[in-house]
């Protein structure tokens, strides 16, 4: 660890940040004060809403319009940022303090070639000639470990992968060799194992460069893979903060308590569910290819294999977690399941009736089965729809009267801890999580005896998700459900899971209860993918 | 509601069209009190200037009829065959516009092939030919204009229930085993309604500016006094008498106006994230 006496390259003080009239708190940050020291990496971490990536904006003057600094002050180098010109901060941006985002698709140009978009860099302060700005453009995509620089260099952004592109977006950010680099959520978007490469990168590159980094996050497990040091946010303030070793296993603030606490461990239990289970869902060949392009002429058509002879069997009170990275194939699978999507061949029985050839209202009758929960609590209820009708339609559209389908409504909203009194009210009046609770009511109207999870905690906050995982382990107990749970998230899987199921590149490469899974994985995948769980070694570490 | 109002009101250009507007209702309602006697009748010399008699304040046509009286009963032409024909061409365009964006494949390519059909004969053309064909009265008149302008509600449907078919929403709706029709009926269309009437107030406007065209070219109903009529029958005295066709020409651009202003009005309340920035 660092010597910590050395001076504060940033300091905030007091900061103020007022919110427009009308939202649900006055302050977006209210009475912030910390220090970030040379040559360290500062963890912000909060759940959404907390307003930790507010104070960085601010430092950066990206403040939404309507939200403005109202108190204190952001010193660097002497000065009060907030009272920069317009000129002075284009000054200080890049060349002094420089932002990554979590999006590394949107923050580039997709028309504009990777060298270019590195050159703009020096354009913009007025450095070098154009051939010594593509010269250094390739040195530091070479720095941050892109394979074959002078290639990537000449590419477009859509032609690179994700990590890839946040890496163009790293080295953008070094070009300048700035004092300060803010990372805002750089890893949330990225694949398990391409976020460990990434905070690995940053880590390093943070050490070589002795700048400091601010780093927000909202997960506990990249915190503990990188942070210095920590400061836990909620509503605004500033609950807690310290080192990481002091935050992470001696939180002293209830909040960073919960917080911690309702991360899932890594550890799954060995499964209760006995083996003699008459199987509910068989899976047997599945599968499916996507075929993009392909004109008339000159193209050939790109034939992606998303699902490669899948076979899957799930017992009654069984969850089966399927996992793997985006483009495994893993959602795909599920979508085939439902028949969102026809598979090209193979044969899904659910109770012993083959799904996969149904059509019409033969397929209607057996979907009441099987029902999904999904991964948007946003997009996954229809803004004009109320709650009550939301969750009896499915019942009306199989017969059922209307004061019948109401009053199950009611009785299901009570079943997930919601008011009765929601029917009457819309989506938007619920917070993230409320609206998955009403999602996973909607799926039950039906009484189904299969329910597919794709990614249903995702877009939750940890504490939020570790309350929906309960519910969800609950329900599936009292209504003898089976459930397939998707998941990108290892930690989850390992909470919820019996048995799980690993894909990669549409094909399952490994399949076994739980326990098995994360204590011995045979796969050498698996390995890779347990391995890069972030948080990881210090749960190792702590558990002994 | 009150939200609504509140984004709404914030575009002054907005609640001054909803003002005029509501002149040119209140006119067109209160004309048959107004003026008792028919805008056909003559009532007094020919060519009487604005403010010269009292009882005629915007004078007389080149036969003697009050030009006011006639500017009142255009307004309920031009706002019956605007609200009617946009009216008539949502009824076709919708469902086109629906079917095609929630089906895809031959049904899309079908219905989209039968509209650029419309769309590639100039729709002015095809107004006059569809006016002339029927012999010109305010149904054929509305008839026509809601075939022309139609092919942009089928586009935009199209394009809004595209991008809806795909939400979660929807897809839980056909895995609750809701059919086609009530899918589209309770989950798509709703959430298509904003655009829809945005794009509404608009043609509204085109509407009155179609019938005004067809009216001056001597293609209007005979027996309705309209503001392109009056306009076409004083274009040959336009020097003698600038009056006769000033007139309904700023009655024609303030109720145009107004509907603009209102269609952008709108759109800021109703899309209040892509409200264009700015105080």
């Amino acid at each position: 660890m660092m010597d910590s006496v050395t001076e504060p390259v940033l300091q905030i003080r007091d900061l103020k940040i007022a919110l427009p009239e009308g939202a649900d708190r006055d302050f977006a940050v209210d009475g912030v004060s910390y220090d970030l020291n040379a040559g360290e990496i500062l963890c912000i971490v909060g759940e959404s809403g907390s307003g930790k990536s507010m104070s960085a904006n601010a430092t950066m003057g990206l403040l939404p319009e309507l939200v403005r600094p109202v108190g204190g002050e952001i010193v660097f180098e002497g000065k009060d940022v907030l009272k920069l010109s317009d000129s002075e901060m284009i000054d200080l941006r890049g060349r002094k303090i420089a932002m990554i985002f979590q999006e590394p698709m949107s923050a580039l140009n997709p028309l504009m070639r990777v060298e270019d978009q590195i050159a703009e860099v020096f354009e913009a302060h007025n450095l070098l000639t154009p051939r010594e700005r593509k010269r250094r453009a390739v040195e530091l995509l070479t720095e941050v470990g892109i394979p074959d620089p002078s290639k990537a260099a000449r590419a477009y952004p859509f032609q690179l992968s994700g990590g890839q592109r946040q890496r163009v977006m790293i080295a953008m950010a070094l070009a300048l060799e700035p004092k300060i680099l803010i990372a805002d959520e750089p890893t949330t978007a990225l694949d398990v194992t391409t976020q460990a490469q990434i905070l690995e990168l940053i880590r390093n590159l943070q050490e070589t460069h002795g700048m400091a980094v601010m780093f927000i996050t909202h997960d506990f497990g990249v915190v503990a893979e990188i942070a210095d040091r920590v400061a836990v946010m909620q509503y605004g303030k500033i609950v807690e903060s310290g080192t990481a070793d002091e935050v992470l296993d001696n939180p002293q603030h209830p909040y960073t308590q919960k917080l911690i606490a309702a991360i899932p461990k890594l550890a799954a239990e060995p499964s209760e569910v006995p083996a003699d289970k008459a199987p509910i869902l068989e899976v047997e060949g599945l599968n499916k290819t996507y075929v993009t392009g392909g004109g008339m002429f000159f193209s050939n058509a790109r034939v992606v294999h998303a699902v490669n002879e899948v076979n899957l069997t799930l017992r009654e009170g069984e969850t089966l977690g399927i996992v793997g990275e985006s483009g495994s194939g893993k959602s795909s699978v599920g979508r085939c399941l439902v028949r969102l999507m026809d598979p090209d061949s193979g044969t899904v029985k659910l109770a012993g009736q083959d799904m996969a050839t149904l059509t019409g209202s033969a397929l209607r009758e057996a979907r009441k089965s099987i029902q999904m929960i999904f991964q948007d609590p946003y997009a996954s209820l229809n803004p004009r729809s109320k709650v009550g009708q939301i969750i009896a339609e499915g019942p009306m559209a199989h017969g059922v009267s209307k004061t019948e389908a109401y009053s199950r409504a009611v009785k299901l909203l009570e079943l997930v801890d919601l008011d009765a009194l929601a029917i009457e009210r819309y989506p938007h009046e619920f917070s993230g999580g409320q609206r998955q609770r009403i999602g996973i009511a909607r799926a039950l109207a039906l009484e189904p005896r299969v329910i597919i999870a794709d990614e249903a905690v995702s877009a939750l906050d940890v504490s939020i998700q570790a309350q929906v995982l309960d519910l969800l382990a609950d329900l599936k107990e009292r209504l003898n459900l089976a459930l397939i749970f998707i998941t990108h998230d290892l930690r989850v899987a390992a909470q919820i899971c019996d048995r799980i199921a690993v894909m990669q590149k549409g094909k399952i490469v490994e399949m076994g209860p739980a326990h098995a899974i994360f204590d011995n994985p045979q796969n050498a995948y698996t390995r890779t993918l347990i391995e890069a769980i972030p948080g990881r070694e210090k749960e190792l570490a702590a558990a002994g | 509601m009150a939200d609504f109002w509140k984004r709404f009101s914030r575009n002054r250009g907005a609640v001054i069209g909803i003002i005029i507007l509501a002149i040119v209702v209140l006119v067109a309602v209160l004309a048959p009190l107004l003026f008792p006697q028919s805008p056909w009748r003559m009532v007094q010399r020919p060519f009487l200037p604005p403010l010269a008699m009292e009882q005629y304040p915007l004078g007389t046509d080149a036969l003697g009829r009050n030009v006011i009286s006639g500017l009142a009963y255009g307004a309920q032409v031009s706002l019956l065959v605007g609200l009617v024909s946009t009216v008539a061409a949502l009824l076709i365009g919708i469902p086109i516009g629906a079917l095609a964006g929630y089906f895809g494949g031959w049904v899309d390519d079908a219905l989209m092939r039968f509209t650029e059909f419309f769309q590639t004969v100039p729709s002015f053309a095809l107004a006059i030919v569809l006016v002339a064909i029927f012999e010109p009265s305010i149904q054929s008149i509305i008839a026509a204009i809601a075939i022309v302008s139609w092919p942009p509600v089928a586009r935009l449907v199209r394009g809004e229930v595209m991008s809806l078919r795909s939400r979660e929403y929807v897809e839980a709706a056909i895995l609750s085993g809701q059919t086609n029709l009530t899918i589209i009926l309770r989950q798509v269309l709703p959430n298509t309604l904003s655009p829809i009437i945005v794009l509404a107030s608009l043609m509204v406007a085109t509407a009155i500016l179609l019938e005004s065209s067809l009216s001056f070219l001597g293609l209007g109903d005979p027996n309705m006094m309209s503001w392109g009529y009056m306009i076409g029958a004083a274009r040959t005295v336009i020097r003698q008498a600038w009056w006769l066709s000033f007139f309904p020409g700023v009655a024609i651009l303030l109720t145009v106006l107004a509907l603009n202003l209102i269609g952008e009005g709108l759109n800021d309340a109703l899309n209040p994230r892509l409200a264009r920035r700015g105080k």
